[in-house]
């Protein structure tokens, strides 16, 4: 079995490039130079000084003493919450940063959900003198005000997206439009494993570091660099896929994608793809998609604004179609409830799409010499109003 | 079959019509779901020679504000591809001008792509505009099955298409093909530049094998006419929608509208 992607850009049956001959160009320009680009020594050094210096790789892998003695197992935390602005997306738009250089691209311009993306984009075209237009759903600005107001510092534009539900779908929706308009002097930060072919590519090597040091960090902590579970919840999934990535080809580590049941897979209120969705296209890949028998794409719901996507990634509608990773899910309450815990037994109050990850502790069965390695994606800090509001604690 | 012997009305209408061809984009199921079937009779009756309905999607990356709120209205009015089938075999009992459906691949795959293809083509149309369409897909899973139907599917270049992949495109066109004015989603623009200018004039040089017919930015009669003078004619959406959305009587506005465009 192979998980890898195609010439073509497809993974099985997922994937490959469905933009209209407006986008075509751009995504051609991209697919013909990202594997040259990054493979370009000058490229990875400056990457690996970056993500040293800036980002503060490589991140701790911790051994969580009290939650391994709770369920029994050893639980390693991979500490993305630590990275510069505080979740793995940094990763990427570091990467992808480097590369619109390369391109001699002026601008840039990314979508956001939550704002997380967003404020890791403004970040670094701060850092690199470059333009920056982020594309938010107006529902979501309203519900993410300080996220908005730290793009604004960074220097950031950001631009309300009207249409549709309001939300992360329609603000990659604007973002793909305002390329269309702005075909050559402009590079789009996708910022997760979604999108036309390479992006899906592209955005899992930019997080494979993540996979990369657990292995590095298990083999020095362990002695083996091999865990036997690795979890991490799943939106568009470009934590999971970084922290799946060194790991897909050694079949006795499962994988486990952890999803957003919101409020039950059956509540029609939920953002649980792989239960919920069908093959389908959308922002320019073949993947799993929630939608109606007409297709036409369902607005998603979850407490948690990053995981709530309509698809996943199409390297993670394959790694479910083969059965290589398993998916579970998590509702609002049992994420919640799993933050909680989080934060009392560690010390470490972890962004709501982590919790969905840390939930599924509770669902597993372990045997007492099982290493399994959770990716705390983020940090909660963003999420204080949502746990306020929650108020169980 | 006996329908493979019978030319497709869109060769027919190139076969003749040479000049200011007018095709009208509108959303299936908009303003009223049942709107379509008058729309596509008073467009006749004005004086149109084609036609392109869209199949509304939830997420219209290449369109701009005023198609994707039409979209969105046509959804909420309950429009699906089925119904939108029985609306053109209703169509086709009297309007004789060729009929193209364009829409995003999603709502057309759940449909059933070989499905789709056999039931638009009996129930009457004649070309298939998919945008986000891959080119590749459509040569190896498509091609021949759509032929067989006598189905043809009409591709878009735009302001950046390299030379070499226009040239491919016309290869694979059937019937004509849809030149994007600019680099831009749907409406954007009311007048053409410099640079737009350069395009058409570098498409007429051409000699492409197919004739090409100008889209996006038609607005007014002085746009429509300064298409006509590069291309075979003209495609207007956003522009006929809008008035399509304000309209108070459709029959009278249509007319006029259409008589102000070829005026």
């Amino acid at each position: 079995m192979t998980y890898t992607i195609d010439e073509r850009g497809y993974y099985g049956n997922f994937g490959g490039a469905y933009i209209p001959e407006m986008l075509y160009p751009n995504i051609e320009e991209l697919r013909s130079r990202y594997l040259d680009i990054i493979g370009e020594a000058d490229f990875q050094n400056q990457f690996s000084q970056l993500l040293h210096d800036y980002v503060g790789r490589p991140t701790p892998l911790f051994y969580a003493y009290r939650l391994s003695e709770r369920y029994q197992a050893k639980i390693y935390l991979k500490r993305e919450d630590l990275c510069h602005t505080g979740a793995h997306k940094i990763n990427n738009t570091i990467g992808q940063i480097l590369l619109a250089k390369k391109l001699g691209k002026q601008k840039i311009i990314a979508e956001t959900g939550a704002g997380q993306h967003g404020v890791a984009t403004a970040t670094v075209c701060a850092l690199m003198g470059m333009e920056c237009i982020v594309y938010m759903g107006q529902l979501d600005m309203e519900r993410q005000r300080p996220n908005v107001e730290r793009m604004r510092i960074l220097g950031t534009t950001v631009v309300p997206a009207t249409s549709g539900n309001m939300t992360l779908k329609d603000a990659t929706n604007e973002a793909m439009r305002h390329w269309i308009n702005n075909p050559t002097d402009t590079h789009y930060i996708i910022g997760s494993v979604v999108g036309p072919h390479p992006y899906p590519d592209m955005v899992a090597r930019f997080q494979s570091v993540i996979s990369e040091e657990i292995r590095n960090q298990l083999y020095k902590q362990e002695g083996n660099p091999y865990p036997d579970y690795v979890i991490a919840c799943v939106g568009g999934g470009s934590n999971a896929a970084g922290a799946f990535y060194h790991f897909v080809n050694d079949e006795h580590v499962q994988l486990i994608g952890v999803e957003a049941a919101g409020l039950g897979i059956d509540s029609g209120e939920s953002a649980a793809t792989t239960f919920l969705g069908k093959p389908g296209v959308l922002h320019g890949s073949k993947t799993l998609l929630m939608q109606t028998e007409d297709g036409q794409v369902v607005e998603p719901y979850s407490i948690s604004a990053g995981l709530d996507y309509p698809g996943i990634g199409p390297w993670h509608a394959h790694l479910f179609e083969t059965g290589r990773v398993k998916f579970l899910n998590a509702t609002d309450d049992e994420a919640m409830k799993a933050g909680i815990e989080l934060s009392r037994t560690e010390g470490i109050i972890p962004a709501i799409e982590t919790a969905h990850a840390v939930a599924v502790l509770k669902k597993m069965e372990f045997s007492p010499d099982d290493v399994v390695v959770i990716n705390v994606s983020g940090r909660g800090d963003k999420d204080l109003e949502t746990y306020i509001r929650w108020g169980k604690y | 079959m006996e329908i493979i012997n019978v030319m497709n009305r869109i060769d027919k209408l190139f076969q003749q019509k040479k000049e200011n061809i007018l095709s009208v984009f509108f959303t299936a199921g908009f303003p009223a779901l049942n709107d379509t079937i008058e729309i596509a009779r008073q467009l006749e009756s004005a004086g149109v020679d084609m036609i392109e309905i869209g199949i509304p999607f939830s997420d219209p990356i290449a369109d701009g504000p005023v198609i994707q709120q039409s979209s969105k209205q046509a959804i909420d009015n309950g429009m699906t591809v089925k119904l939108l089938l029985d609306q053109v075999r209703e169509i086709r009992k009297t309007v004789s001008m060729p009929i193209i459906l364009m829409g995003y691949l999603n709502p057309v795959m759940q449909y059933g792509m070989d499905r789709f293809f056999e039931d638009a083509a009996a129930a009457g149309v004649d070309g298939l505009i998919l945008p986000d369409m891959p080119f590749d897909e459509f040569e190896s899973s498509y091609k021949e099955k759509m032929e067989d139907l006598n189905l043809y599917t009409i591709f878009l270049i735009a302001p950046t298409t390299s030379d070499e992949r226009i040239q491919r495109i016309d290869q694979a066109s059937r019937g004509f093909i849809y030149a994007v004015s600019s680099s831009s989603t749907t409406g954007s623009k009311n007048e053409f530049d410099e640079n737009q200018i350069k395009y058409f004039q570098r498409l007429k040089h051409k000699q492409l094998r197919n004739p090409f017919l100008i889209g996006f930015g038609i607005s007014n009669k002085e746009t429509f006419s300064a298409a006509c003078h590069y291309g075979a004619g003209a495609i207007v959406g956003s522009a006929f929608i809008k008035l399509l959305s304000t309209s108070t009587g459709l029959v009278t506005d249509i007319s006029t509208f259409i008589r102000t465009l070829k005026s």
